[in-house]
């Protein structure tokens, strides 16, 4: 039987807000434990929550930014369950009424199409401890450093029908959250986390399966394995006959499997009710239309007018706004060097390659745009060769001097003089005698040949559009 | 001197008649006498109390003229205070210090007051005889078998024994009122959100209010001007203008139209409470105030609605006490569940296990809509019953309880208890400001006269309270036994 996947995606975002969603308390990563825990965080006797505007307007940024419907009026709920890192025995939530109800995001999938993903809703609540189990042999430790730190927690729709589209999704969804800078998207410090609804069903049938919910998945990659796992799973139990359990799994990255969590673990009733300590949230238009007007260039209007401003293609726009760092990075060197095209073909290629080699985000690049730019403007007046210039690119990475300075110290100057091209040519004719001949006698592609025996004899400076001319002139 | 009210004694500390501290050690001498009787105080702060007096006398040699100056109070031991025990009546925080002080008490130590100690109350103010608490019933000074009233019966019985010149309360059905009714004094809860709730432990937060035990309504009306006020520590405190609750004591109250409601006059009142409101009500008339009958036909469902929403609020804002960062934590716990469920079997009393459990299963799934959701509706029928009263008139008045107070032990049913708070308990699910004060006596026991006024309308009730006080003097009669009275 053929199968259809069914994804749905529940991304927690943290806010990347100074302090606590109700408290005053730093929300800084890798603290030494209860550094940053208060007495609110710490659910003293008498103790109240007091929202964090900062993390109600990066809620309100990010519905703007997809479309959303923002709720005029949204209620924190208290959800109830008993757990040491969860200091007051209930999480504040937002259950009935989010602050972010209804959107989408389009994302591009590998063949080229674009595919809207419905976004269901989104809100707020606090995120919990950490309980600390190896460092204690026999008790448990309590961190609340985390406590409190507000997330955003986002909820698509069942839209999803692969592993590689979930990944495209959360991929886009990275990528927004970072350009309207509400989180820092990093996965690895839990800033970005993601639970996936997987479920099968035969291709043409419209009711869905049971589904598994797997939890805390921290990288796009163990994403894609996980559900891919999951999905083979789930065709597994039913095609030997079973049914999928409706069921909380957790992914092992180190076997690459999904394992069903203990029953007792997840068997809660929460019994959410509205918090009374919070009044329900009030926003007005306005409040909105401010926020809609801070909105910086997002994603897909950038990829855009890279397209029609600076004549790229889809591909090279698409990759160059994958994150706005890097689109920054570009509009820098597009603009200092002047063409456009060369610009996305280096910081695609080659300062794309360094990064992936380093595993560096852009702002480790020890090429700054600025640099980047001269180079490639010594290759459009001809300082350098295109190839050259590599040479220098790779001497850059070490060596923070100017490129020009990088250039004249490594004597990498392209030849444009004509009388030393000159000579070089007569020398390769006069040392090629039955090369020449051949040439003469009407084989052509020996051309290449003397073109490279001149090129190596310059060391590769000779400038090439001279050099060809003077050899077929030469040669004739 | 200590037989005086707030006012008095502010005129006398001005006048020098007498010092903070003379006034201080001698209610703390009172205490050190009586307290084994009454139970009133769980912590008595005599160090820190006589230097809070010596500065009171110090900053008043430097000119500070305060009204509440070198004035010693008593808090209810549900406010956290800096570095004293705050145990709310429990075991489960039977050695907590709290690191910080709530705002109301804050607030009255920089208006110089002096805090002679925390008092008794019924276990996380889930209570309306003061028999819940850990540390033992508080006794009613009117008569020592008899209990003050709860949850704030430590803080009446105190006022009542003249052990404090003023105490503070919280009110979340009744708490205030009901033993200021019991214990013969005056007690004034505000509307929601005009004090803050910040340190103070909460019960039902949607309820819950703090406010003042005072022996006059003039008192409560200084006690207002200090701690009310917007906090931004509590998200539900309310920003209004800033009202001095002095300055309309004494506006006449000629037209003043009152309003009975018959449910307050209906089977369950004793004889002997209502001959005493409906003699009270003839003092209004002579102040040239009308008295007409009012319906608030859905008062009879408030009780169960209240026992409802506050065990469900309750539920959730107990689960903090779980052993793992203060309070009490049991011995040797096996695993972690065996530590939360024996500390909390261990650490609270049948009544607060009692309410945490029913307030469970209303939020329970599958029930949360025949019940909690139900009871909210009903708490905006019981709001909308007073909205149409207060078209038609100023205040309503009416019995604060059904009867005087009872002897210990004698209510030992839960429900006939939950019963006893009938005519305060829609006040709070209507988020309004009441007072209960003296208004007559029955076989030696007062009776409290509970007068409800529209949303903020504090200054209003404040004035009404004390042009009754000024006209009558059941607020004065005192308890005979503890040497008072002689």
């Amino acid at each position: 039987m053929e199968w259809e996947t069914v994804i749905g995606l529940e991304v927690h975002v943290q806010l990347s807000t100074h302090s606590k969603l109700f408290s005053g308390s730093a929300t800084k990563f890798g603290a030494a434990p209860n550094t940053q825990a208060n007495i609110y965080d710490l659910a003293l006797p008498g103790t109240l929550p007091v929202l964090n505007k900062a993390a109600l307007a990066m809620a309100v940024r990010f519905g703007v930014a997809i479309g959303a419907e923002i709720s005029k009026r949204s209620v924190f709920d208290r959800k109830n369950y008993f757990y040491p890192d969860l200091p007051k025995g209930y999480q504040v939530s937002q259950l009935d009424y989010p602050i972010v109800g209804k959107g989408s995001l389009t994302v591009a999938l590998e063949d080229g199409t674009e595919k809207v993903i419905g976004i269901t809703r989104a809100h707020m609540e606090e995120d919990a401890g950490k309980s600390l189990h190896q460092e204690f042999p026999g008790m448990s430790g309590i961190d609340l450093n985390r406590a409190g730190t507000p997330l955003l927690e986002i909820v698509s729709e069942p839209d999803i029908r692969s592993a590689k589209e979930a990944v495209a999704y959360l991929k886009k969804l990275h990528a927004i959250i970072r350009y309207l800078d509400i989180s820092d998207g990093n996965m690895a410090q839990g800033s970005m986390r993601c639970d996936a609804n997987v479920s099968i069903r035969p291709v043409g049938t419209t009711e869905f399966g049971n589904r598994a919910e797997i939890k805390n998945i921290n990288s796009f990659r163990f994403v894609e394995k996980a559900i891919n796992y999951e999905i083979q799973r789930q065709q597994g139990v039913i095609e030997d006959g079973g049914r999928v359990v409706q069921e909380t799994r957790l992914y092992d990255a180190d076997k690459n499997e999904t394992r069903s969590m203990r029953s007792k673990e997840v068997a809660n009733d929460y019994r959410y009710f509205p918090e009374p300590d919070l009044l329900p949230i009030v926003i007005d238009d306005a409040f909105i239309d401010s926020i809609r007007a801070e909105l910086p260039e997002l994603p897909d209007a950038k990829k855009a007018r890279f397209c029609r401003e600076y004549g790229l293609s889809e591909y090279d726009a698409g990759v160059l706004v994958s994150t706005r760092e890097m689109a920054d990075y570009y509009e820098v060197v597009a603009k200092q060097s002047g063409d456009t095209k060369l610009a996305a073909n280096w910081v695609t290629v080659e300062l794309q390659g360094l990064l992936n080699k380093n595993n560096w985000e852009i702002n480790d690049s020890p090429i700054q745009a600025d640099r980047l730019a001269t180079l490639i403007s010594r290759i459009q007046d001809n300082t350098i060769s295109g190839k050259l210039a590599k040479t220098v690119f790779e001497t850059m990475i070490e060596d923070s001097a100017g490129v020009d300075a990088i250039i004249k110290e490594k004597g990498l100057q392209q030849v444009t003089d004509a009388g030393a091209i000159e000579k070089l040519v007569d020398e390769v004719i006069a040392n090629n005698q039955a090369q020449v001949a051949q040439y003469r006698a009407g084989k052509e592609k020996v051309f290449g040949f003397f073109v490279g025996q001149a090129m190596k004899a310059s060391k590769g400076k000779a400038n090439p559009a001279q050099l060809n001319q003077l050899l077929k002139e030469k040669l004739k | 001197m200590i037989d005086k009210t707030v006012a008095e004694l502010s005129v006398a500390l001005a006048a020098g008649d007498i010092s903070s501290v003379e006034l201080t050690q001698a209610y703390l001498d009172r205490i050190a006498r009586y307290n084994d009787d009454l139970n009133a105080f769980i912590t008595v702060c005599e160090e820190s109390a006589l230097d809070q007096a010596k500065a009171a006398d110090l900053a008043r040699a430097n000119g500070d003229t305060s009204p509440l100056l070198g004035i010693p109070l008593a808090h209810k031991d549900i406010f956290c205070t800096k570095g004293i025990t705050t145990t709310c009546g429990s075991r489960m925080l039977q050695n907590f210090v709290s690191p910080y002080d709530a705002t109301v008490v804050e607030r009255f130590s920089a208006a110089g007051t002096v805090m002679l100690g925390k008092t008794n109350m019924d276990e996380f103010a889930m209570g309306s005889s003061n028999e819940t608490s850990f540390f033992g019933p508080v006794r009613n000074p009117w008569d020592l078998s008899r209990v003050p009233g709860g949850s704030s019966g430590g803080s009446a019985a105190a006022v009542a024994a003249d052990l404090c010149a003023m105490a503070t309360g919280t009110d979340t059905g009744g708490s205030i009122r009901q033993p200021a009714a019991f214990c013969g004094i005056t007690g004034f809860k505000p509307s929601y959100g005009r004090v803050s709730r910040w340190g103070m432990i909460a019960f039902a937060s949607s309820l819950d209010q703090a406010g003042s035990l005072s022996k006059s309504a003039e008192d409560a009306a200084l006690m207002m001007n200090v701690m009310a006020g917007l906090d931004s520590k509590d998200s539900t405190s309310v920003d209004t203008e800033a009202v001095d609750y002095s300055a309309t004591l004494n506006d006449s109250l000629e037209g003043l139209r009152i309003g009975i409601p018959k449910q307050h006059f209906a089977e369950g009142l004793s004889a002997e409470v209502e001959s005493a409101i409906r003699t009270a009500l003839l003092e209004y008339e002579k102040l040239g105030a009308k008295v007409k009958e009012i319906s608030l036909p859905n008062n009879h469902l408030s009780v169960s609605a209240y026992y409802v929403v506050a065990p469900a609020e309750a539920s959730a804002n107990l689960s903090r006490y779980d052993g793992v960062r203060y309070g009490y934590r049991c011995e040797n716990p096996v695993d972690l569940e065996d530590m939360y469920k024996r500390t909390r079997s261990e650490g609270f009393g049948d009544e607060v296990k009692r309410r945490i459990m029913v307030g469970t299963y209303a939020l329970s799934a599958g029930f949360y809509d025949a019940y909690y959701r139900k009871a909210q509706k009903i708490r905006r029928l019981v709001k909308n019953d007073f909205t149409n009263a207060f078209k038609e008139v100023d205040v309503v008045i009416g019995p604060t309880s059904p009867h005087t107070a009872f002897e210990l032990g004698a209510n030992s049913d839960p429900v006939a208890m939950y019963l006893e708070d009938i005519y305060t308990i829609a006040v709070n699910l209507a988020g309004l400001p009441a007072i209960s004060i003296p208004a007559g006596s029955a076989n030696g026991l007062p009776i409290g006269m509970h007068i409800v006024a529209g949303d903020f309308e504090e200054a209003k009730l404040l004035n009404v309270a004390h042009q009754f006080q000024r006209q009558t003097d059941w607020h004065l009669s005192k308890p005979t036994t503890l040497g008072m009275g002689a």
